[in-house]
C-alpha cells in the first residue's frame, strides 16, 4: 500500500517560486512528489502579465506565505526584475535566481534556526553543485 | 548592421528579449528608449543585471535614441531597438523615417484594452497609434518570439481573444 504522504501537515521553509509558463507550479509539484513539502511553498507566474501586476502577485504570494524568500527561473525574466523592485521597497526580501529543483529541495529542508539569507545562500550552493554533466569526450 | 527588431514590449527586457530573441540573433546589444528609465540610474542598473556580460544594453530617451540611430546601425554588432509603449515607438519613427518594420512582442492588460493576442492587449488609441505607424511607410506586426508566425498588423486588429 502506498500511503498518501502529501496529506500530511509537514512544515518547510516557506518561499514563492515565480518564473515564466509553468515553471513555478511545475516545481512545486516536482517538490511535492518528493518531499511532501509543496504546500510550503506558493507558485506565481508571469504568463499574461504586466511587471507590475507580477509585482503585486509576487506581494500578495508573499504576504499570504509570510514569507521573505522569493526563487525566481531567470535573471532577466520579468518574475526576477518585479522580485527586484519589491526589494526595494521591502530590503528584507531575498531573491535567488536561476534556480533548479535541488535548490528548492534544499532549501524546503533547511532548519528554521537559519535566517532566510542563510537558508537562501545554502539552497543556491546545493543547486549549483547539482549541476552535472554526464558524456563521453567525442 | 541593420537594427535586427525594433519591438514595443511593456516588459522592456526580459527572458524572451535577452534569450528568446537574443540568442538565435546572436545579439550583442540592446537600446532601451524609455523616457523614464533613462532618467533613473536605478532602473538602468536593474535592467543592466539581468542580460548576460556579452550583452551591452545602452539607454536613450526618445530624443537621443534618434540623434544617435545612425551610430546603432553602423554598429558591426547584432542589435535591438526596444520600447515600452506605442507612443514611445510612434514617436520614434516619427522622427526617424528609417525605421521600416516595427515588432509587437508584448502589450498586456489593463483597462480598456481587448485582447487581441495572449499577448497583445490594445485601447482604440492604441489601435490607432499602431495605423499611424504603418501609415508612415512601417510593416508593422505581432510576433511574442522568433519561432511564432508573425502576425500583420491588419490580422492582428480583426483578431479577438475570448476569455
Amino acid at each position: 500500500m502506498n500511503a498518501d504522504l502529501s496529506e500530511h501537515e509537514v512544515a518547510g521553509r516557506r518561499a514563492v517560486i515565480a518564473g515564466h509558463a509553468t515553471f513555478a507550479t511545475g516545481l512545486v509539484s516536482a517538490v511535492e512528489q518528493i518531499s511532501g513539502m509543496g504546500s510550503s511553498l506558493v507558485p506565481v507566474t508571469s504568463i499574461g502579465l504586466a511587471g507590475v501586476d507580477i509585482a503585486s502577485m509576487l506581494e500578495e504570494a508573499l504576504d499570504t506565505l509570510d514569507t521573505s524568500v522569493i526563487f525566481t527561473d531567470l535573471p532577466a525574466g520579468s518574475c526576477t526584475i518585479a522580485a527586484r523592485r519589491l526589494q526595494r521597497i521591502r530590503p528584507e526580501l531575498v531573491l535567488v535566481t536561476g534556480i533548479n529543483l535541488a535548490t528548492v529541495l534544499e532549501y524546503v529542508f533547511r532548519s528554521a534556526s537559519e535566517t532566510p539569507l542563510e537558508a537562501a545562500t545554502a539552497a543556491a550552493e546545493k543547486g549549483r553543485a547539482t549541476l552535472v554533466v554526464h558524456g563521453s569526450k567525442v | 548592421m541593420p537594427i535586427a527588431l525594433y519591438r514595443i514590449d511593456d516588459r522592456l527586457i526580459h527572458g524572451q528579449v535577452v534569450v528568446g530573441w537574443g540568442q538565435p540573433l546572436e545579439l550583442r546589444f540592446i537600446v532601451l528608449v524609455d523616457d523614464d528609465v533613462a532618467a533613473s540610474e536605478w532602473e538602468q542598473e536593474l535592467y543592466r543585471m539581468g542580460v548576460p556580460p556579452e550583452m551591452e544594453v545602452q539607454f536613450c530617451d526618445v530624443e537621443s535614441a534618434s540623434r544617435h540611430l545612425g551610430n546603432f546601425v553602423c554598429d558591426s554588432r547584432m542589435g535591438i531597438v526596444l520600447v515600452g509603449d506605442i507612443g514611445t515607438m510612434q514617436r520614434l519613427v516619427a522622427a526617424n523615417p528609417t525605421i521600416k518594420t516595427v515588432n509587437i512582442g508584448g502589450v498586456h492588460h489593463a483597462p480598456g484594452r481587448v485582447a487581441r493576442l495572449r499577448y497583445v492587449f490594445l485601447t482604440p488609441e492604441e489601435e490607432q497609434s499602431l495605423r499611424g505607424i504603418e501609415s508612415n511607410g512601417v510593416e508593422v506586426s505581432a510576433q511574442d518570439v522568433p519561432s511564432a508566425r508573425p502576425v500583420p498588423l491588419k490580422d492582428l486588429l480583426s483578431s479577438k481573444l475570448d476569455g
